[in-house]
């Protein structure tokens, strides 16, 4: 058994059309095993494309290069049914909008079974068993499962997402700003939920935000992006109190505090810009 | 007078049927005896999840909604007895920026006409003048005039509250009510905006109304604080003395789930 559950080398994504952009530049780091890394960067940065890249669902429109390993296995080389087998199986994935990740038309119930037939051969009496487990895995009432995503509220639905994704106890969790669109209160109970899951099940984690408060909160290790690279990675203690690139320091700068001590400082592009010339 | 706008006991409550078919109704309170003071040139943020009340005060208090009982002051009169036309010449003197710069401003126009539209609106100045302002406002909030020939959909995120913080301040109000104007943004995106609405606020002496449910931004740019819960308002004063000395249970809950404090506590 390795020490990592995904190891990423060189990956590389680019527009099949425009030739010579890289919009994911020849990035490299390790998921550890039992981990929860974050990736953390601004809008246009690369982190949703690296994470689209790690569950092959990248648009037409683009292809990447490099090893994506997973436990081993180079996801790069399978075919799309390998692939599929293990999407959804052995990696799952939650999404930033509850509300337009859910069918409308269907029962919570039905979409958490249909999660777990599509990997699996049960009875109806074991699915039964199985959406009722994972129901309460997540801290929502079984007796829900009738009930239509319009009758929960964003925070149950985002649950709902966790209990399709914990369906089939994925070896790691991809997670694409699961916590933006709510509520600060509702967001450190998911915060909170996750991390417990994580430990119950004995999953990796691969979270992708832009707040560094949730960082300081979930991550283990920390990879920051910037432009399509990573400018810096590192456990998450040396990244928030001793951050060395100047990007890195230049977003920890314009983060408001709780304590309201810091002065706010948008990033001076220009400045940055030269700082890292000088690297 | 000392405040620009004061509120007395408003209450507000919708009717909600329950079903497509049944008669059951639930009156949900979304404003509970709610009062509150805006001293001059400072800024009160309105804090709470959502659901609480906080966007329905907002747009009670300039009349968007009627509410049920009350009184409204502002700049010492009598906010809720103006008649229509009276309301509108007030109007001139609030302004709202929104949360979502995509939605707010009209893809089909010009940056040109969405920030000449409210001074036809109102009848500001002649053409020359209006052309001078525009120019001036459009520079000062970090655009280019060139910018005005160009549509929405060129514009980042931040721009186009940019463009949407330069349209409200046109009319030179006196009382901006800002809906969550940073929630949509970038962190790096989101300081540039808090920064930019704080010198404009000391170059025009205005006053704000800030609502929000993030509590690391009110820090930042609130002086008052008043804190809503299920259409009551459970907590206000000073935000530093809030912060430091929370009294009711739910600010502590508030307080305790921002991000980042999960492993300090």
């Amino acid at each position: 058994m390795k020490n990592n559950i995904l190891e990423i080398n060189n990956l590389k994504v680019f527009s099949k059309l425009e030739s010579g952009i890289n919009l994911v530049n020849s990035i490299s780091f390790n998921v550890g095993r039992g981990k929860t890394t974050c990736i953390v960067g601004e809008s246009g940065s690369g982190k949703s494309l690296t994470a689209l890249s790690v569950m092959q669902l990248l648009s037409q429109q683009l292809k990447l290069s490099g090893k994506i390993l997973f436990n081993g296995s180079d996801l790069c080389l399978m075919d799309s049914e390998s692939i599929r087998r293990k999407r959804g199986n052995e990696i799952a994935m939650i999404f930033q909008e509850p509300m337009t990740s859910l069918n409308p038309v269907l029962t919570i119930g039905y979409q958490i079974e249909e999660s777990i037939t599509v990997h699996n051969r049960l009875s109806r009496n074991q699915i039964n068993a199985r959406v009722k487990e994972l129901l309460t895995l997540v801290a929502i009432n079984p007796d829900r499962v009738n009930s239509y995503p319009e009758e929960l509220s964003g925070g149950q639905r985002q649950r709902i997402m966790i209990a399709m994704a914990m369906s089939c106890n994925p070896d790691l969790l991809i997670a694409d700003e699961p916590t933006t669109a709510l509520d600060v209160t509702v967001q450190a109970q998911i915060l909170e939920l996750l991390d417990q899951l994580k430990k119950k099940l004995k999953m990796s984690m691969l979270f992708i935000t832009h707040d560094f408060g949730v960082v300081a909160d979930i991550a283990d290790d920390v990879i920051v992006m910037y432009q399509g690279k990573i400018v810096e990675q590192g456990p998450v203690n040396l990244i928030l109190n001793k951050p060395k690139h100047p990007y890195t320091i230049a977003l920890l700068q314009c983060v408001p505090d709780a304590l309201g001590e810091k002065i706010l400082k948008p990033i001076d592009y220009k400045k940055l810009e030269r700082a890292m010339a000088a690297i | 007078m000392r405040y620009l706008l004061a509120a007395k006991n408003l209450s507000k409550q919708y009717i909600q049927t329950q079903g497509f078919f049944s008669r059951k109704k639930t009156v949900i309170d979304a404003l509970n005896n709610v009062s509150l003071n805006i001293t001059k040139g400072t800024t009160l943020a309105v804090v709470g999840e959502s659901g609480s009340g906080k966007s329905t005060l907002a747009r009670s208090l300039i009349r968007l909604i009627n509410i049920d009982k009350g009184e409204i002051k502002f700049d010492g009169k009598d906010f809720l007895s103006l008649d229509s036309k009276a309301l509108k010449n007030m109007r001139k003197t609030i302004q709202m920026i929104f949360q979502d710069p995509y939605a707010s401003l009209n893809p089909r126009m010009k940056i040109q006409s969405i920030m000449e539209e409210p001074l036809l609106i109102h009848k500001v100045g002649t053409k020359i003048t209006r052309q001078k302002n525009i120019s001036i406002m459009i520079e000062r909030v970090g655009l280019n005039i060139s910018d005005l020939d160009k549509y929405p959909h060129q514009f980042s995120g931040g721009q186009r509250q940019r463009i949407g913080i330069a349209r409200a301040l046109i009319l030179k109000p006196k009382l901006v009510i800002c809906d969550e104007p940073v929630s949509a943004l970038d962190v790096s995106v989101q300081a540039q905006i808090i920064q930019l609405l704080k010198s404009l606020q000391k170059e025009f002496g205005l006053t704000y109304l800030f609502i929000t449910h993030d509590l690391r931004i009110v820090r930042h740019i609130a002086d008052e604080l008043v804190v809503m819960h299920h259409g009551k308002i459970v907590e206000t004063g000073k935000t530093d003395i809030i912060f430091q000395n929370p009294k009711t249970l739910y600010t502590k809950k508030l307080l305790a789930s921002i991000p980042g404090t999960m492993k300090s506590t």
